[in-house]
Formats: C-alpha cells, sequence, structure tokens
C-alpha cells in the first residue's frame, strides 16, 4: 500500500510529465492563459490517464505480450512492436466514449470540460503514460496508480502556470518576449522547483 | 492560388518555424536535446515520417471519408513510426536506447499531425511534401540549435568531440550541469523565440489588456 503511495507521489512530483519529461507541452502552453481552462484540461487529462494506462496494460498482458496466445497454441507469437498502434487505438477509442457518455449522461461535466476530451487523442502525456508503464513493467494496480499520479502531475503544473500567466498579464514585458517566450521561460522556472522533489525522493 | 513551391518550403524554416511560432512539436523537441546526436537522430526521423505521411494522406486525400479522418492519419502516421523505430533498433540501437519512447511519441507529435491535417488533406502530393519538408527542416534547425548549446557547454563536446577542454581531462572549463537538466531546455528555447521576435517583430503576441490610463502621471 504504502509503495503505491510513493508510486503517486513519485509520478506525481518527481516525474511530472510536463516539466520534467516535456510530455504534453503542446496543449500544456496553448491552454494555460487561463486558469478556469486549465483546470477543465487538468481533470480531462488524469481521468483519461487513469482509465488508459490500466486498460493499455490489460491489452499489452492480454494481446501483444510475447507469449500472450500461449493459451491459443501461439506461444511464439511476439506482437509487442504493435503497441504503439494498439495504444493510440484504445486511447482513440476510449476518449470517443468518454465523450458520448459524458454528454449523454452528466452534461454539466461534458460542458465544463468536454470540449478538451478531442484533443486528448494526441496528447503525447497520455501516450507516453503507456508507452512509460510498458517500458517500466508496472502491474494493473501499479499502472493505474501511475496514470491517475501523472495526470494529477500534470493538472498541477498546468494551474499553476496558467496562475502565474494571468498575473503576467498585467506586467510589462518586453514585446517579443510576451506570451510564448515568457511562458517558456517561466515553465522553465517552474521545473527548477519541480527538480527540488527529486532531491527529496532520494534523500 | 497557391504560393510557388520555393516559397512553401522556405516559411517554414525561419518566419513560420512550427516550433516557435505555431507551438507544434515541442514535447520531444526539449527531450532528445541533450546531446546533437539525438537531436540529428530525431530530427531526422521526425523528417521522414513528416514527409511520407504528408505524401500517403495527400495520396489518398480524396477517399477518406471526412467523419473518420483523423483516425485514419493517427493509423498511418503510427505505422510510419513502428517503421523507423524498428529500424533505429536495428542499425542505430545505442541511440534508440536514449531516445527511449520519444521516437514511437512523433505519432502524437502535433507537428505531424498538424501539417497533415492543414496542410496535405488540401493539397496534391508535390506541395504537401515540400512543405512536410519544410516544417521538418525548420523544426530539426531548432533542435540542432538547441542540441549543439546544451551538449557544448553541458559536457564541454560536440558530437562526443572534446571542443572545450573539460576540468576532468585537464582543462579550464567547468561543465555546466544545469544545461543537461530538464530547465535549461525551456529556458534556451524562451529565449530563442525572444531572439526570434526580436529580429521579426511582426511575430510579437499583442498585449491582452490594455494598461489602464494614469491620470495622476498627467496631472
Amino acid at each position: 500500500m504504502s509503495d503505491l503511495f510513493a508510486l503517486f507521489l513519485r509520478s506525481m512530483f518527481v516525474e511530472n510529465m510536463p516539466l520534467s519529461f516535456f510530455l504534453g507541452l503542446c496543449t500544456f502552453l496553448a491552454l494555460s492563459r487561463r486558469v478556469e481552462t486549465a483546470l477543465g484540461l487538468g481533470v480531462a487529462v488524469t481521468f483519461v490517464m487513469g482509465l488508459t494506462v490500466p486498460l493499455n496494460r490489460l491489452v499489452y498482458d492480454l494481446l501483444l505480450a510475447p507469449g500472450a496466445w500461449g493459451w491459443a497454441g501461439y506461444p511464439a507469437i511476439d506482437l509487442s512492436y504493435l503497441a504503439l498502434l494498439a495504444f493510440i487505438g484504445v486511447i482513440a477509442a476510449t476518449v470517443q466514449l468518454l465523450e458520448i457518455l459524458l454528454q449523454r449522461f452528466v452534461p454539466t461535466i461534458h460542458a465544463a470540460f468536454g470540449s478538451f476530451l478531442p484533443l486528448l487523442t494526441v496528447q503525447c502525456a497520455i501516450l507516453a503514460g503507456s508507452l512509460f508503464m510498458v517500458e517500466r513493467r508496472y502491474d494493473l494496480a501499479e499502472s493505474t496508480v501511475f496514470g491517475l499520479g501523472a495526470g494529477a502531475g500534470f493538472a498541477l503544473a498546468v494551474v499553476l502556470l496558467a496562475a502565474i500567466r494571468t498575473r503576467l498579464a498585467y506586467a510589462d514585458l518586453p514585446a517579443g518576449l510576451r506570451g510564448l517566450g515568457v511562458a517558456f521561460l517561466l515553465t522553465g522556472m517552474l521545473a527548477l522547483g519541480f527538480s527540488a522533489f527529486a532531491q527529496m525522493g532520494a534523500s | 492560388m497557391r504560393p510557388p513551391l520555393r516559397q512553401t518550403f522556405l516559411t517554414p524554416l525561419i518566419h513560420e518555424n512550427p516550433v516557435t511560432l505555431q507551438i507544434l512539436g515541442i514535447c520531444s523537441a526539449l527531450a532528445v536535446t541533450t546531446s546533437l546526436d539525438t537531436a540529428l537522430t530525431m530530427s531526422v526521423s521526425l523528417t521522414v515520417v513528416l514527409v511520407l505521411s504528408a505524401a500517403a494522406i495527400s495520396l489518398i486525400r480524396q477517399h477518406i471519408p471526412v467523419s473518420i479522418r483523423l483516425i485514419v492519419q493517427i493509423l498511418i502516421v503510427a505505422s510510419l513510426v513502428i517503421v523507423i523505430d524498428q529500424v533505429l533498433q536495428a542499425y542505430l540501437f545505442d541511440i534508440s536506447q536514449r531516445l527511449s519512447v520519444f521516437v514511437s511519441l512523433i505519432t502524437t507529435n502535433c507537428l505531424v499531425l498538424g501539417r497533415t491535417e492543414s496542410f496535405a488533406r488540401s493539397n496534391p502530393v508535390l506541395p504537401s511534401v515540400v512543405d512536410a519538408a519544410g516544417n521538418g527542416f525548420g523544426y530539426s534547425l531548432i533542435l540542432v540549435v538547441i542540441g549543439s548549446i546544451r551538449e557544448i557547454f553541458g559536457k564541454g563536446s560536440l558530437m562526443g568531440w572534446p571542443v572545450l577542454p573539460t576540468v576532468e581531462t585537464g582543462g579550464w572549463y567547468t561543465p555546466l550541469n544545469l544545461m543537461l537538466l530538464a530547465p535549461s531546455a525551456f529556458f534556451l528555447l524562451g529565449l530563442a523565440v525572444w531572439a526570434i521576435r526580436t529580429i521579426l517583430p511582426e511575430q510579437a503576441e499583442p498585449l491582452s489588456h490594455q494598461p489602464p490610463d494614469h491620470p495622476e502621471a498627467a496631472e
């Protein structure tokens, strides 16, 4: 149990997707102008990652891993090179399904963060979550926790950046630095701050 | 009216650079630039995937139903990425280990999907390929510049060759470890954006808030 909690904290702070692995930066920068949109995006990412990482774990174990077809009499089949195609398919299908279900049953939530869902199909943090899960050999419980933690870390980072950027709207920046330029510099400083968590994890 | 091919190729290099202006494909641009050789490998892989997928999608653009076009495009890109990944693992195993998941992540690189969606889907093959190549090279340019800076100052070498003699080997240069960490990539890219937008002021973003008038200052 404490192992899982430690994994949650590690995936949220130490291995923060945008700030230490540069993942999901496109949406991270594009949608961090306002805190409300950033929060909606963060919740959507957490939700989708918490779903797709364990789902992809199952898909990988049951269909793709070397020897997964042993029960059918084909133990030599190794489909792991198809993992990328299968994962992106699962993510696209999950996102689509989620959007339809939310629209049908919980329209209020759909109104709040539904518009971000289609974007998440091509969000590299989400695909990377599944790829890391295979590379690091997490089991089902671990991959659920890892997905949720990584999503929460993304949400935390994007809300932080959005909060700083709304304050900076009133600052008198050099013309060339406005918008994207200063967003990069801010992200760099946030990343510096988050790298302190790595030190804490080590000690 | 389509702009001439030469222009289609040249504008994405600096003027409409995919990384610094369109905010596309940043994730991989930053993650693989700790040294020049990984940056180069990544640039070549991405450019190849981009050109081939633009060609493929442009060829079948009349036959893709609009409603499922994203899925079709992603599947084409993902298949090409798998091919590249296997080639890298076969011939450049060392580098492919260091790139880890980032080659696979070309699939969700918004640059590829952005170009196929906005250009290749509605243009014939030749302009699409030229546009893809231009964007690929624009992306590569940024990667190579940032990769070189980070490797020179972070390790004192370039492509593994010593440029600045480091203290460890009896020289004078103390490697700047910050350059190898995540934050420096953000700083360098931020500074690059600033530099480009200072040279080309039309790219600067407008103020989102008009500063209020200060009557007391006028008095």
